[in-house]
């Protein structure tokens, strides 16, 4: 955990750290894909479907980046459209009929800013996705894999239990956003990464997360199956706990836990 | 970021429309719902002003919490600031919230203010607006919200990103005890305000010519490289695509919102 802010926004980007599926894949033993918003379009940057993992069904929605040029154009170099989220909101509505608990992997720059993305309402669906997740009653985790950033990560964010890796981010924007905002310049980035506390520790220190999982020789991409390994653990021992509790208890907690974050 | 306009009027008789260059006097146009009467252009309320406008005198009780940002950046600079705001505006945040009558029937308003900060929401913010959404829920009562918002409070981080979290959850609350929230977007309306509670009323109204969205206009441009739309992110596009109930003109907004808290509930009671 030696390493500067900076240091970490570019671990968090490497084109060769794990994705969303390099972890789905490794960790659960049965994974279906679900596709489209069933409105306008499917849109790759969000992955949703259902996952077992020792005979337990789980719902997952993840955020996925390209690990090359040609995946990225599939996955908008994992910046979800408003289809994204709809999708995202459909399949959590499913998960509460069938009382699947859901599983969140964020890894985005954030939500796609273009024409379509605002005529379809991207502000909107994101408010919708963070009020759906807010009040869904199932269980659910987060887990920060990479970048976290903007609404566009909150919208799949609002869980139980926010979890991140060592060397992953999680921010209000990006770090060349924030100071071209700030200080009118974004090659002031680095500073701003410094000033804007955006690493696991910075957020675990905030309250705004609740466990940080250490990665393998200091870089997940080292290892991706011991990293997989160490989420996997997380989800058995976590569901374990919250599964137990009955949904008015979730909730409260839940809501409760978001109503104090920066008041204390 | 959003361009920051003055809202309200200057001290001093005289005013000139920023649109149409006409200098006018400070009353007319003050009488005017604050419109400009030569080319209809809508000046931006302060807080104080929009309360005024919308909630029958002397019914208005503000809501005052003992509630501080924590500066989780650590940027003293940033807490200067605010207190130097304070001292010019006469506010205590970027929004004010309270309970009044809207013609006739109870409600509680909240009305955000760009002289603040350009209305942008960190915690106190997001404090107010639940806190008046929990007292809605408590008091049975209906929940107007003027949005004015450049979005998120860049100086307060994560934070200000958890306070979308805050506010949502809390606009569910809302929608399982059946509590009617009307929102009202003014300009402009952008970010982490629009991608949260603005867009999430069971009744969603605009201004003419607000300007609503979730990216600013120059981080789009950049991204797609090419030019935007004539009207693109204005109430009227927004309208257009089917995310407005109704474009309401400023002089209309008070009667529209009663006739919509007593027109709202039905008495199916099966």
């Amino acid at each position: 955990m030696d390493n500067n802010a900076w240091e970490k926004v570019e671990i968090a980007r490497d084109i060769e750290r794990p994705t969303s599926l390099d972890y789905i894949e490794n960790i659960f033993d049965n994974f279906i894909e679900l596709h489209g918003d069933r409105d306008f379009a499917e849109d790759g940057a969000i992955v949703c479907g259902i996952a077992s993992l020792n005979n337990k069904n789980y719902t997952i929605i993840a955020e996925q980046k390209g690990r090359n040029t040609k995946e990225n154009i599939i996955r908008n170099f994992g910046m979800p459209n408003p289809e994204s989220y709809k999708k995202a909101i459909r399949i959590m509505k499913q998960s509460e009929k069938f009382k699947r608990p859901v599983i969140t992997f964020i890894d985005t720059k954030g939500a796609y800013p273009g024409i379509g993305a605002e005529e379809r309402g991207q502000g909107q669906v994101i408010a919708k996705s963070i009020e759906t997740m807010s009040s869904l009653k199932v269980p659910t985790i987060s887990y920060v894999i990479g970048e976290g950033s903007s609404g566009g990560a909150l919208a799949i964010g609002v869980a139980d239990r926010v979890v991140m890796l060592e060397n992953s981010i999680y921010s209000i924007l990006s770090p060349e956003g924030y100071s071209s905002i700030l200080w009118k310049d974004a090659s002031l980035k680095k500073e701003a990464a410094e000033k804007m506390r955006l690493t696991a520790k910075d957020l675990y220190d905030l309250k705004v997360i609740d466990n940080i999982l250490y990665e393998p020789n200091g870089n997940a991409k080292t290892d991706i199956i011991e990293m997989s390994n160490s989420i996997k653990k997380d989800i058995i021992q976590s569901m374990k706990d919250l599964m137990q509790m009955k949904k008015e208890v979730l909730l409260e907690n839940r809501y409760n836990k978001y109503r104090i974050i920066g008041g204390e | 970021m959003i361009e920051n306009k003055k809202a309200d009027i200057p001290i001093g008789k005289w005013i000139k429309c920023p649109k149409c260059k006409e200098i006018l006097y400070k009353e007319d146009v003050k009488n005017n719902y604050s419109i400009c009467p030569k080319c209809n252009n809508y000046f931006r309320l302060s807080s104080r002003r929009r309360i005024e406008q919308i909630v029958d005198k002397n019914t208005f009780k503000e809501f005052e919490l003992d509630v501080e940002s924590k500066d989780p950046l650590n940027m003293p600079e940033y807490l200067n600031k605010i207190e130097g705001l304070r001292q010019k505006t006469g506010l205590k945040e970027a929004v004010k919230c309270g309970i009044g009558k809207i013609n006739g029937s109870e409600a509680i308003v909240c009305a955000m203010d760009s002289n603040f900060f350009m209305g942008s929401m960190g915690y106190v913010v997001g404090e107010y607006i639940t806190y008046s959404m929990e007292e809605a829920i408590k008091r049975k009562l209906p929940i107007v919200i003027f949005t004015v918002s450049g979005g998120a409070r860049m100086q307060e981080g994560i934070i200000s990103l958890m306070q979308m979290a805050k506010t949502s959850s809390a606009v569910s609350k809302l929608n399982e005890n059946g509590i009617l929230y009307i929102s009202v977007l003014t300009d402009p309306t952008y970010g982490g305000v629009t991608a949260s509670f603005a867009t999430l009323g069971d009744i969603i109204l605009a201004e003419p010519g607000t300007m609503i969205g979730f990216a600013g206009k120059r981080v789009i441009e950049q991204t797609i490289n090419e030019k935007l739309p004539e009207n693109f992110q204005s109430s009227e596009f927004l309208f257009e695509h089917g995310f407005i109930d109704k474009i309401v003109e400023r002089k209309d907004l008070k009667d529209t919102i009663s006739k919509i808290i007593t027109m709202s509930r039905g008495d199916y009671n099966g």
